[in-house]
């Protein structure tokens, strides 16, 4: 592609200076059903005492339901003493002036033996292949900046989180194209599928540079199994393209033996070119409930890509501050046991709590495993089996019920009538008030239709 | 090169189908066969052969490519030309390797992963920044690290004096912990907040900006835009104020993070616009201007300045005339000023008046106003860089809208945030720390300046930065770029002195080198003079 060749003189005439297309363009996303529920919210949030008639936040992923674990204990070590250990203001200094984009060691020590820790130690990671970043969504970004060059591609498969759609193509110029799954095999990844949406690629010319899966999967609420990670992997190295693996709610399992990361499969493979195409993001946003951290990671099993990463993370560095507050954390081998096995314990019961309070309204979800939401199947009460039909029941169910879900549609599911809803971001009694809206919806709904 | 030759060869077919027939001079140039073969004949077979040869070229690689995965260029290719940070080049170049290398034999049945079809690829984006690596400003930097330079337990190693990265601070006598109040429960500082910064971070920040221009300006807090480090911040204007294929016009010597903070990702270009040492390196609008028409002569579209005040590696701060004509200038061309102002805080010449782009467009149009932004590193005036905040300010709401959706990839974290609060909410803690701060630079500069003085080395004048910006033309062997490596060279291999190289900063005169010395403590400084000495001496022998 040359450079641009058409010198406008209207640029001299027009007073207004112009911006990019970057800056203007809606790739964002923020304009989205996915996004404006949340503006909804944020207008008119519920508060127990304070407006128990306003929108109820399920919309948003966030772990609140083991806090108290986190606070009891940071409250156990002072602040001070957590932060700064015994070297007081001058450990302070020490930290502060540190700088490096390698991350601190101990800190990504302790990522390391904590992701190690997740996936019941049947894989290893080297915490020199670990490169830190200011959250998932950065490293998403800086993934797709290193393996696809504008107007390629990433296979992802649907639905998938909305996020994707601003963090992998918004800068990067790098294009999304669907790996279509639907309900009849319970959305998980079939081969034809992979093959289709190849297809469909190179028959637009464009080129294939990876699939991006998130494994447990978002907005599916369900672990990715382990035949199909094995297909994908191998899909990968027939093509000969990356495999991204974003494991941002691995921590959040409700049993431990129900997920495979695709580390676990890397971890048997002696041939170089097959490790070096797989590449994992991690966070603790989800497992810890600290998405105000901004803590991400990228762990690739390639040389390259972690040089590469490493340097490109200067754009978007954790702090110092931060890592060392949470190195000692993760580090202790005691609290993290009993915090990982007590926030799965607690994000099942809640699982189980909604997924029953919906069946008695005859309400069907998808069966899941992990994660913060559920995947609910409301496709009985569409007017029309469309996309518009979609929003308008996710409008009603934002305006009537109060209630903040993410459609299926902004997922880019390719079956209408699904909806993710979150259930971890809000107290148990929240919880019931939102599952007695929806009786009270369904209640009225079966009297209108009995009349 | 097999690509260009079917290219030329159906060009000239249809150069020949457009002009008809008749052998001619010029056909004979052009079509070979012409000459061999009289007439129709000659035209007929010139025009079918490299056609057919053409043709027949492509379906044989199409055939081959079909055959074998689609292997990229293995990693990394010293062949492929990927020193260019525009990715659609290095991607074409790609294929001229793909095109070059021979297909392997590959089994059919590739059920096991062991059978691949050869080392996947990175993005052309990727390839340039492995290949950045081995600059002078990244070598010096990787030497200090494997044998960093302390008074007492290494006074042997290599003193950084490249960038400013600190790891002592033994000067600060002031406690930090006194200001920092034990605000750090968990609660409010876990869940999600504004990607872009807690509004009481950014009336902090403002405060501390209006500090920096002696309250001659005062910020608005809601024109800020929070993100971690300068670096990203120069990265997040950039994608706003420019498409890929675009650039911005650059004063030089300039600062060598630019190179990586406006290109890499972005694939905007950089246009250097040299200033000299007659000028004592001062902009010059002649210049600049003519920079700009030869840029749009080749047809590349200017879409803004980048100056940094205090300049970055000089140390010279903008007057008001400077940054007045830069306003014209901009608005002449209806182009962005980047204003990168990270080191306004460090202003430590007695008398030396920072002026900041803000106070030049406070009374300006609001269409002008619109193309200035500034930068500004919170990090930097606290000289806490690890806690990586730094700002972006705006008169441009289009702007600000796009930066803090982007800040989403590039967040401050919230433990962080809630400690600069505390940290900088207390006025006292600020001033004290600021004031300090900046007499310590200026005694610091001075011995630095009078050592070289005595070593008969000039500098021009620094008032604010961290940076000295130093002529050692008299010591190299050869008035060129070469001799310039090879004196900084000696100095990081005999001196063992990290210094960086004009030509990281892209200085269009050999022999200057920027010295950073916010690390120096005044013990320092005859050590540091020891080292250049040393190399000054093996220069003149």
């Amino acid at each position: 592609m040359g450079l641009p060749l058409m010198i406008n003189n209207d640029d001299d005439n027009n007073n207004k200076v112009e911006l990019s297309r970057v800056a203007v363009s809606d790739t964002h996303g923020e304009d989205s059903p996915y996004f404006a529920g949340w503006k909804a919210y944020d207008e008119n949030p519920y508060d127990e005492s304070h407006n128990p008639s306003g929108v109820i936040q399920m919309g948003l992923a966030e772990n609140q339901v083991s806090f108290d674990l986190l606070e009891s204990y940071l409250e156990k070590k002072s602040p001070e003493g957590s932060l700064w250990e015994s070297k007081g203001s001058r450990g302070f200094r020490e930290n502060a002036l540190f700088q490096d984009y390698h991350g601190l060691k101990n800190f990504r020590q302790a990522m390391a033996s904590f992701m190690e820790k997740i996936r019941g130690g049947k894989a290893r990671f080297d915490p020199d292949r670990i490169v830190l970043t200011a959250g998932a969504t950065a490293a998403n970004e800086l993934l797709t900046f290193i393996l696809a060059n504008p107007n390629d591609a990433l296979l992802v498969p649907t639905p998938y989180y909305p996020g994707f759609d601003r963090d992998l193509r918004w800068r990067t110029g790098v294009r999304i194209v669907p790996i279509h799954c639907d309900s009849s095999n319970h959305f998980q990844i079939t081969p034809e599928a992979l093959e289709a949406a190849y297809k469909t690629a190179r028959d637009a010319n464009i080129r294939v540079r990876g699939v991006l899966i998130t494994n447990p999967s978002n907005p599916l609420g369900a672990t990715v199994q382990k035949k199909v990670l094995e297909d994908l992997l191998d899909f990968c190295v027939r093509k000969n393209i990356h495999l991204v693996s974003d494991e941002i709610y691995s921590g959040s399992v409700f049993h431990a033996s129900e997920f495979t990361s695709v580390a676990e499969i890397v971890e048997n493979i002696d041939d170089v070119s097959v490790k070096e195409r797989v590449h994992i993001v991690y966070s603790l946003s989800k497992d810890l409930g600290l998405p105000g951290f901004r803590v991400g990671t990228i762990y690739s099993y390639n040389d390259n890509v972690v040089r590469t990463a490493r340097r490109m993370s200067s754009f978007t560095l954790v702090s110092s501050q931060t890592q060392h507050m949470l190195a000692s954390m993760l580090s202790d081998e005691e609290f993290t046991d009993k915090y990982i096995r007590i926030n799965r314990e607690r994000l099942r019961r809640r699982y189980e709590t909604i997924v029953e309070g919906l069946k008695k309204e005859g309400i069907e979800c998808l069966q899941g495993n992990a994660g913060l939401f559920c995947w609910m199947n409301l496709g009985f009460l569409l007017n029309t089996n469309t996309k518009e039909g979609e929003l308008e029941l996710w409008d009603v169910i934002l305006k009537e019920l109060k209630l903040n879900i993410s459609p299926g549609s902004s997922c880019h599911c390719s079956e209408f009538g699904w909806f993710r809803v979150c259930f971890a971001n809000m107290s148990e009694k929240t919880l019931k008030i939102a599952l007695k809206r929806i009786h009270e919806f369904m209640d009225r709904r079966r009297k209108v239709l009995n009349c | 090169m097999t690509r260009t030759e079917p290219n030329r060869s159906s060009k000239s077919e249809s150069e020949n189908s457009g002009g008809g027939g008749g052998g001619t001079t010029a056909m004979r140039v052009i079509v070979p066969l012409q000459g061999v073969v009289q007439g129709r004949g000659g035209l007929f077979l010139g025009s079918v052969i490299p056609c057919a040869f053409f043709y027949f070229l492509q379906f044989y690689l199409k055939r081959n490519r079909k055959n074998e995965p689609d292997s990229g260029e293995p990693i990394p290719n010293p062949d492929s030309d990927s020193a260019s940070p525009d990715p659609t080049r290095s991607q074409s170049v790609g294929n001229l390797t793909e095109l070059a290398s021979l297909p392997r034999s590959l089994s059919r049945i590739l059920l096991s992963p062991r059978l691949s079809g050869g080392a996947v690829s990175v993005s052309g984006r990727a390839s340039c920044v492995i290949k950045g690596g081995d600059s002078p400003y990244h070598v010096g930097q990787k030497r200090v690290e494997e044998d960093p330079y302390d008074e007492s337990g290494n006074p042997d190693g290599v003193i950084e004096l490249g960038s400013a990265h600190t790891t002592k601070m033994d000067w600060v006598s002031e406690d930090p912990g006194e200001a920092i109040s034990d605000g750090l429960c968990m609660s409010g500082i876990a869940s999600y907040e504004p990607c872009h910064g807690l509004i009481e971070l950014k009336t902090a920040v403002a405060g501390f900006m209006s500090e920096a221009t002696k309250n001659s300006v005062s910020f608005d807090p809601s024109q800020l835009v929070l993100t971690s480090g300068a670096a990203s911040a120069i990265e997040i204007l950039s994608f706003c104020l420019a498409d890929s294929g675009n650039a911005f016009l650059v004063p030089t010597p300039c600062s060598p993070g630019y190179d990586r903070d406006v290109k890499w990702r972005t694939g905007v270009d950089l246009i250097h616009v040299p200033c000299r040492s007659a000028d004592n390196f001062n902009i010059s609008m002649l210049v600049l201007d003519r920079g700009f028409y030869l840029a749009k002569k080749r047809g590349v579209k200017i879409r803004g300045v980048i100056i940094s005040n205090p300049w970055n590696p000089t140390g010279t701060l903008l007057t008001r005339e400077n940054l007045y004509a830069l306003l014209d200038f901009a608005r002449e061309r209806n182009i962005h000023i980047i204003s990168n102002e990270v080191f306004a805080g460090s202003v430590h010449e007695e008398g030396g008046e920072f002026v900041s782009m803000a106070e030049i467009v406070d009374t300006e149009e609001n269409v002008d106003r619109e193309r200035v932004h500034i930068i500004y590193d919170l990090s930097k005036d606290l000289s806490f860089p690890g806690l990586r905040t730094a700002a972006i300010y705006s008169f441009n709401e289009s702007v600000l809208s796009a930066s803090r959706k982007l800040t989403t990839l590039s967040p401050v974290s919230s433990p962080t945030q809630h400690l600069l609060i505390s940290a900088i909410s207390s006025p006292k803690f600020v001033q004290r720390f600021v004031k300090t701060n900046r007499e310590r630079l200026m005694r610091v500069y001075t011995e630095l300046v009078k050592g070289l003085k005595e070593l008969g080395i000039e500098c021009t004048r620094s008032s604010g930065g961290f940076f000295c910006w130093v002529d050692m033309r008299g010591f190299m062997s050869s008035y060129s770029e070469k001799g310039e490596i090879e004196l900084w060279n000696k100095l990081l291999n005999i001196g063992k002195i990290n210094v960086i190289p004009g030509s990281c900063c892209h200085c269009i005169e050999p022999g200057w080198f920027r010295l950073c010395f916010s690390n120096l403590s005044e013990t320092d400084v005859p050590v540091a003079m020891n080292r250049i000495r040393k190399v000054c001496e093996t220069c003149k022998s």
